[in-house]
């Protein structure tokens, strides 16, 4: 992600832009700069996220925590970890594997796999729900013989987790990828020479390497497969206490005009956000940290 | 142990960076694959390794074949040109890594690794960093940590790939040393790849001089350095002087200019390029026309003991370029100056037949 390379852009650079005459702006245009972007960020970030909170406790605590506990919100909490649960654990398998083949071994077809695993971040989410209810639908490529067997996908939960891995699929794999291509196969093969196994390769050498991109792939994941709205969306069928996750439990409350209910319901997401946020911050601070070392490593 | 490949033959592609290679290592000896980037020594040098599988041929490892063997069971030691240490682990878990994963019945006691891993950290001569990270490392000691490693697994050979290439020249010159007293007192077979003919040099007991996939020349190093066996071989390993010419009974006639020769069974009217290290070329003022090539002097770098002399040819050797080393109280003593036209007379000439040269040096 931009991210992940934007963040070594610490401090550092920053104040080399000051202290260098070349580079040094008037003061007029770096406060003209600051300000802009300032207000930008109270206008369309800090304001909304404000927002939500003081909307949730406009009726007071009472509601609020009466709007969280009431059986649907409660299901739609379960559900959404749920479907977290399941799908970043898988594509953190998937994410792995395809990140591993890629950038270690040569083979036909590697660019199309490449472009492949970009198709969740290209495609609009509500075509991938759609995607799914064409093939598991009732009248989809597969309904007749998942209705014989009694097996439901669509508007149910198994659906909600397709659409979740789906859309998510690409923020682990996308991660690693540039990480492992960097960092060449040299340790491996010393790793091999003296005698390790695949396995022990893998988990000696090569995940110590990558834990730090792995993490920030996990926590990006992670936040998407809780916030997915559209793919879920189209998939859910919005049945109250059974498939609805909580962006989706939101809008229905909204839907229903209960804005306190809504922006609890709402402040609830925002507040996994931004424990989100935390974690990949600190993460990001020991992933530049590593990779500092790194370049260290390279630069002598 | 000794190495032998059999007509090792490895294409990448249309490009055929291993042609038929047939090679010896005796026991004990440690030996350099030596020869310009793109010449196969370091496929050649994995192949062994097993990192690499060759298209056909075998290699065998003590006389038995070991194409079927994988990496992890042929027992080498491998040096690489960047270390390739683990960077998320100490220099000690580093060195004791190989030890660590051997199958539980045959993986040593902890206490016998540290032992043995502060043995080899010993050896090196860096016990003192067992706990710091490769990245606190210079390269000259992370080069001998990577040897401390590759040797902890008790290796039958050892396999340096370019392992100073990545070295600044003084650190370099001092483990090239550092390698050799190693190497006498282990007595490893050992094969390394360099494109340094100093290094080989200095460090081999013999050497394997390669060029496209081929086997050029092998010997010890002085026998290669005295008697190229090929003008390539001859050019790669030093400066050169060449002249090309025709032989005229007991000369070499180049141009209009004549070079006395030395015995030669070459034919008469036969072409032939001659050539002549630097410090092969005296320098003489006042010679006769007809005697010696005729150049001017174009600078005079003198420095030290010795003077480095570079001239534009005259004559018949008109657009090529020459270089000399005489002491330099020679200089003085013929008082030679920019832009003087003298003669060079060569004190050894090496000819070869002018078709052998073709394209390769011109």
């Amino acid at each position: 992600m931009a991210g992940a390379s934007a963040f070594h852009l610490g401090g550092d650079h920053a104040h080399r832009f000051e202290s260098r005459a070349a580079t040094r702006e008037t003061p007029l245009v770096k406060w003209l700069i600051l300000g802009l972007s300032l207000t930008f960020f109270v206008i369309f970030l800090l304001m909304p996220l404000i927002a939500v909170f003081v909307e949730a406790f406009r009726k007071g605590w009472e509601t609020y925590i009466t709007a969280l506990v009431e059986p649907d919100a409660l299901s739609a909490i379960r559900l959404t970890l749920l479907a977290a649960v399941i799908s970043v654990p898988l594509n953190l398998v998937f994410g792995v594997c395809a990140a591993w083949a890629i950038a270690k071994f040569e083979f036909r077809g590697k660019q199309f796999l490449i472009t492949l695993i970009d198709l969740p971040f290209s495609v609009s989410p509500v075509i991938a729900g759609l995607v799914f209810v064409l093939l598991f639908g009732a009248q989809g490529w597969f309904g007749s013989w998942l209705s014989d067997k009694d097996i439901r996908i669509i508007f149910a939960v198994p659906g909600i987790v397709l659409a979740t891995v789906f859309v998510t699929f690409p923020f682990i794999a996308r991660e690693l990828i540039p990480l492992m291509q960097a960092q060449g196969r040299e340790e491996e093969e010393a790793a091999v020479v003296l005698g390790a196994r695949g396995l022990q390769t893998f988990w000696y050498v090569t995940l110590p390497n990558i834990k730090w991109g792995l993490m920030y792939g996990v926590i990006l994941c992670n936040a998407r497969a809780m916030g997915e709205f559209g793919a879920v969306s189209v998939v859910s069928g919005h049945i109250r206490g059974q498939t609805n996750t909580l962006p989706l439990h939101v809008e229905i409350l909204y839907n229903e005009y209960q804005f306190a209910a809504a922006f609890a319901a709402a402040s609830v997401l925002a507040v996994l956000a931004l424990v989100t946020l935390v974690i990949k911050t600190w993460v990001e601070n020991r992933a530049a940290q590593s990779h500092k070392d790194a370049n260290r490593d390279d630069a002598s | 142990m000794s190495i032998q490949v059999k007509d090792i033959h490895k294409q990448f592609g249309s490009f055929v960076a291993l042609d038929k290679v047939s090679l010896e290592f005796p026991t004990g000896e440690l030996v350099a694959l030596l020869g310009p980037s793109g010449c196969g020594k370091t496929t050649l040098l994995r192949i062994i390794a097993g990192l690499e599988s060759a298209d056909s041929g075998q290699v065998l490892l003590d006389g038995e074949d070991a194409s079927g063997t994988h990496v992890r069971e042929r027992q080498v030691g491998f040096v690489f040109q960047h270390y390739a240490l683990f960077r998320h682990m100490t220099v000690f878990d580093n060195v004791a890594f190989g030890m660590r994963m051997k199958p539980r019945s045959q993986r040593p006691s902890d206490k016998q690794i540290r032992t043995k891993v502060h043995d080899l950290l010993k050896l090196v001569q860096l016990d003192w960093l067992a706990d710091r990270f490769p990245a606190q490392l210079s390269g000259g000691q992370r080069q001998r940590i990577a040897l401390a490693r590759a040797l902890a697994v008790e290796p039958r050979v050892m396999l340096l790939d370019e392992p100073f290439g990545a070295l600044d020249a003084k650190v370099r010159k001092e483990l090239r040393r550092w390698l050799r007293n190693l190497h006498d007192e282990l007595h490893i077979t050992s094969i390394f790849v360099t494109h340094d003919q100093e290094e080989a040099l200095e460090v081999a007991d013999r050497e394997v001089q390669m060029d496209h996939g081929k086997v050029e020349q092998i010997g010890t190093p002085e026998e290669v350095y005295r008697h190229p066996a090929t003008p390539f071989v001859y050019s790669f390993l030093g400066s050169v002087n060449l002249f090309h010419g025709r032989i005229e009974g007991e000369t070499v006639q180049v141009g209009e200019d004549v070079l006395s020769h030395m015995p030669h069974d070459f034919d008469h009217g036969a072409e032939v390029v001659a050539f002549a290290r630097p410090h092969e070329l005296d320098i003489v003022i006042d010679g006769e026309a007809g005697n010696g090539v005729a150049a001017r002097i174009s600078r005079i770098l003198a420095f030290g003991v010795t003077a480095r002399v570079e001239l534009d040819g005259l004559n018949g050797a008109t657009g090529q370029h020459f270089e000399v080393e005489i002491t330099r109280a020679r200089v003085l003593e013929l008082g030679l100056a920019q832009g003087q036209a003298v003669r060079l007379m060569p004190s050894r000439l090496k000819l070869f037949e002018r078709e052998v040269v073709g394209g390769v040096l011109q």
